[in-house]
C-alpha cells in the first residue's frame, strides 16, 4: 500500500518477488516515522482539548468529576450571580483589547510599513529595531513597564513632570479609568513590530509594474496607496486581524504579570483567560474553584476562536483566488 | 518629478522612524542603565548615566535570587523540547511528504488542526493528565507539552519542504539498496536544513518565553523556568529596584544577543506562517 510518491503518469514500479515483504516493511517504517509524533500530539493536544469540551457537561467537586449534568454549567454561568456579571465584564474587556489594539497597534504598524516600503535611508536597521521587542518575554515586558508606570518612582510620571505636565501624571495601573488602556499600550509596544513586518512584506510583494502603471496614469501618492496597495494587501490584513483577534481573546500573561490574577483594580483588567484560570485553579483569596463553569467558559472561547479562524481562512482563500 | 517629491518627504519620514526607534529602544536602554545604579540613584536620576558602573546588582540576582538555576531549567526545557520537535517533526514530515499511503491527507490535516487549537483551553484535562502520569512539578511536563504543541508547525513546514525535493533522490538511493533510515538521515534530512532552522526559530522563542505552563505545572522553586522564577523574584525584591532592573536585564540579555546576531533569521522565522515565501 505504501509507496514513494511518484509524479503522476509514471509507470508503476515493476512487481518484484519480494513485494509482499516489502509492503510489510514499508508499513513498519511508516509506523516508525509517524507513530511517535502522532502519539505525542494525540495525548497532549487532542485528548486535552476534547476532554475540556466534555468536562463542561459534568458536575465537579474540586478536581473530582461527578455525574453528567447536561447544560447546567452553562446555565449557571449565564444566569447566576456573580458568574454572569464577571463573564460579561471580562468578555467586554477582551473586545476592548481587540478594538483598541487594531486601532493603535495595527494602524501604527501599517503607517510604519508604508514608510519603510519607500526604502528610506536605514530601512534595514529600522526593521531590526522595530521587531526587537517581539522577541522579549511578556513577563519581562510586563514587569519593566509596571516599574515605569509606578505612580511615584516610575519614569512615565517623572517624564511628564519634566515636560511640565505633572498634572497628567496618575496611578496608571491603579486607576480603573486607565489600567486597561495602559496594559493595551504596553502590549502594543511589545507587538507593533510584528504587523509592521507582515504589512511591509505584503507591500513589497506588490509588483513594481502596478505602481509604475498607476504613476503613468497620473495617480497621486494617496491614490496609489488606496487603489493599488490596499487591495493587494488584503491577505496580510486578514492574517493580522485574525492573529490580533486570537491574541486579544487569549490575553493572559500581561494582565497577570502587571496586575495579578484577580484583574484589579475592581476587575477593571479582568479578561476571559484570567476568569477561566481563577475558576480552574481557585481564587487566590477565597480559594473558590469551579471546574464545571471554568470548562463552560473554555468551550465558549473555543467555539469563538474556531469560528472566527474558519471565517478568516475562507476569506483568505477567496481573496487569494481573486488575486491570482 | 516623483523623485523630487520623494526627496522632499525624506526628513519627515526619517523623523517618524527615528521617533519610533527611540520609543522602542529608550525603555530598554533605561532598563540596562538602571541595572548598574543603586535604588536611590534610580529614583533620583532615572534617565542619566550611572555615577559608578557597579556590577553587584547582577551578582546578587545571579546567586541570591537563584537566576543561575532558573536559567539552567529554561535551557534544559527549551533544548529538549526543540530536539523532540525537530526529530519527530522531521520524521513525520518525511513520511507525509514522501510516501503515498491511505490516510496520508487525513493525518496531515489532523496535525494541521493543531495550528488552530488553543491548547491552553485544555489546561484542566492537561493538569489532570500530568498528575495521573506523575509528571506534575517535573521539567518533563513542560518538555512534553511544548514538544506536542510545536509539532503542528513543524509537520506543516517540513512536509511542505520534503514535497518539493525531487523524486529521483530517494528513488536512486533506494535502487542503490540504501535502507529507509539511511535515506532519511543521510540523503533527505541534510536537504531540509533551511526548513529545520525555520522550525527551530518559530518554536524556540515562544518556548523560552512561555509563562503559562510553568505557572500551572511547576511548584518547586528549584524547577522554575526563567519567566516563572521572575515572578517569585519580583515578589521577593519588590522594593529593591536596582536588583529588579538587573534581573530584567539579565533575563532579556540572551534573547537580545541572539537577536542582534541573527535578526534576519528571527524575523523570518517568527513571522513564518503570516508572511508567504
Amino acid at each position: 500500500m505504501a509507496q514513494p510518491l511518484a509524479p503522476a503518469g509514471l509507470p508503476a514500479r515493476p512487481l518484484r518477488p519480494s513485494r509482499l515483504s516489502l509492503r510489510a516493511g514499508r508499513r513498519l517504517w511508516l509506523l516508525f516515522f509517524l507513530g511517535p509524533a502522532t502519539l505525542l500530539f494525540a495525548l497532549f493536544m487532542t485528548y486535552p482539548i476534547l476532554s475540556a469540551l466534555a468536562f463542561s457537561f459534568y458536575g465537579w467537586e474540586g478536581i473530582g468529576r461527578r455525574g453528567f449534568v447536561g447544560l447546567a454549567n452553562f446555565v449557571r454561568l449565564f444566569a447566576t450571580f456573580p458568574y454572569s456579571q464577571l463573564l460579561a465584564n471580562a468578555f467586554w474587556h477582551n473586545v476592548l483589547v481587540f478594538i483598541l489594539t487594531m486601532l493603535v497597534q495595527n494602524i501604527t504598524a501599517l503607517g510604519l510599513a508604508l514608510l519603510l516600503a519607500r526604502g528610506p535611508w536605514g530601512t534595514k536597521v529600522y526593521r531590526v529595531i522595530f521587531f526587537l521587542p517581539v522577541t522579549l518575554s511578556l513577563v519581562i515586558v510586563g514587569f519593566l513597564w509596571a516599574l515605569f508606570l509606578n505612580p511615584i518612582f516610575g519614569i512615565v510620571n517623572k517624564l511628564l513632570a519634566e515636560i511640565g505636565a505633572a498634572a497628567l501624571g496618575r496611578a496608571w495601573l491603579g486607576d480603573p479609568q486607565t489600567a486597561l488602556i495602559a496594559l493595551i499600550l504596553v502590549n502594543a509596544w511589545r507587538w507593533v513590530g510584528f504587523p509592521t513586518i507582515v504589512f511591509l512584506a505584503g507591500i513589497n510583494a506588490v509588483p513594481d509594474e502596478y505602481l509604475e502603471a498607476a504613476r503613468i496614469d497620473g495617480a497621486g501618492e494617496w491614490q496609489t496607496i488606496r487603489h493599488v496597495i490596499f487591495p493587494l494587501l488584503a491577505p496580510a490584513v486578514t492574517i493580522i486581524v485574525l492573529l490580533t483577534f486570537i491574541g486579544s481573546f487569549n490575553w493572559f500573561e500581561l494582565p497577570y504579570v502587571m496586575q495579578g490574577v484577580a484583574g484589579p483594580p475592581n476587575r477593571a483588567t479582568d479578561v476571559l483567560s484570567l476568569f477561566f484560570y481563577r475558576l480552574a485553579f481557585g481564587e487566590v483569596d477565597t480559594g473558590l474553584q469551579d471546574i464545571g463553569i471554568g470548562s463552560a467558559i473554555a468551550v465558549l472561547m473555543f467555539v469563538l476562536l474556531v469560528a472566527v479562524s474558519a471565517v478568516a481562512a475562507v476569506l483568505l482563500r477567496r481573496r487569494e483566488v481573486e488575486m491570482a | 518629478m516623483s523623485d523630487a517629491r520623494r526627496l522632499s518627504w525624506q526628513p519627515l519620514i526619517q523623523f517618524v522612524l527615528v521617533a519610533n526607534a527611540v520609543l522602542v529602544l529608550a525603555p530598554m536602554l533605561i532598563m540596562g542603565l538602571s541595572a548598574f545604579k543603586t535604588t536611590r540613584e534610580i529614583f533620583q536620576n532615572p534617565f542619566g548615566w550611572p555615577a559608578v558602573w557597579r556590577l553587584e546588582n547582577f551578582s546578587r540576582v545571579w546567586v541570591e535570587a537563584r537566576f543561575a538555576l532558573y536559567f539552567r531549567n529554561s535551557v534544559i526545557v527549551t533544548a529538549a523540547a526543540i530536539l523532540i520537535i525537530l526529530a519527530l517533526g522531521a520524521m513525520a514530515g518525511y513520511a507525509l511528504g514522501r510516501f503515498r499511503f491511505k490516510g496520508n491527507d487525513l493525518l496531515y490535516l489532523y496535525f494541521l488542526s493543531g495550528l488552530m487549537l488553543p491548547i491552553r483551553l485544555g489546561i484542566i484535562p492537561l493538569f489532570i493528565l500530568m498528575r495521573d502520569l506523575r509528571l506534575l512539578d517535573t521539567l518533563w511536563s513542560l518538555i512534553l507539552i511544548y514538544a506536542a504543541s510545536g509539532l503542528p508547525s513543524a509537520v506543516f513546514i517540513l512536509t511542505g519542504f520534503f514535497r518539493t525535493l525531487p523524486t529521483d533522490l530517494d528513488s536512486a538511493a533506494r535502487i542503490d539498496g540504501a535502507g529507509e533510515w539511511l535515506i532519511f538521515r543521510r540523503v533527505m534530512l541534510p536537504l531540509v536544513r533551511p526548513a529545520l532552522v525555520i522550525v527551530l526559530i518559530y518554536n524556540v522563542i515562544p518556548i523560552w518565553n512561555d509563562f503559562f505552563f510553568p505557572l500551572v505545572f511547576i511548584q518547586s522553586d528549584r524547577l522554575k523556568t526563567l519567566p516563572l522564577g521572575m515572578t517569585a523574584f519580583f515578589g521577593q525584591y519588590y522594593t529593591d529596584w536596582a536588583v529588579l532592573f538587573a534581573g530584567l536585564t539579565l533575563a532579556a540579555l540572551p534573547v537580545i544577543t541572539l537577536y542582534v546576531l541573527l535578526s534576519q533569521h528571527f524575523i523570518r522565522g517568527l513571522t513564518a506562517g503570516a508572511v508567504k515565501g
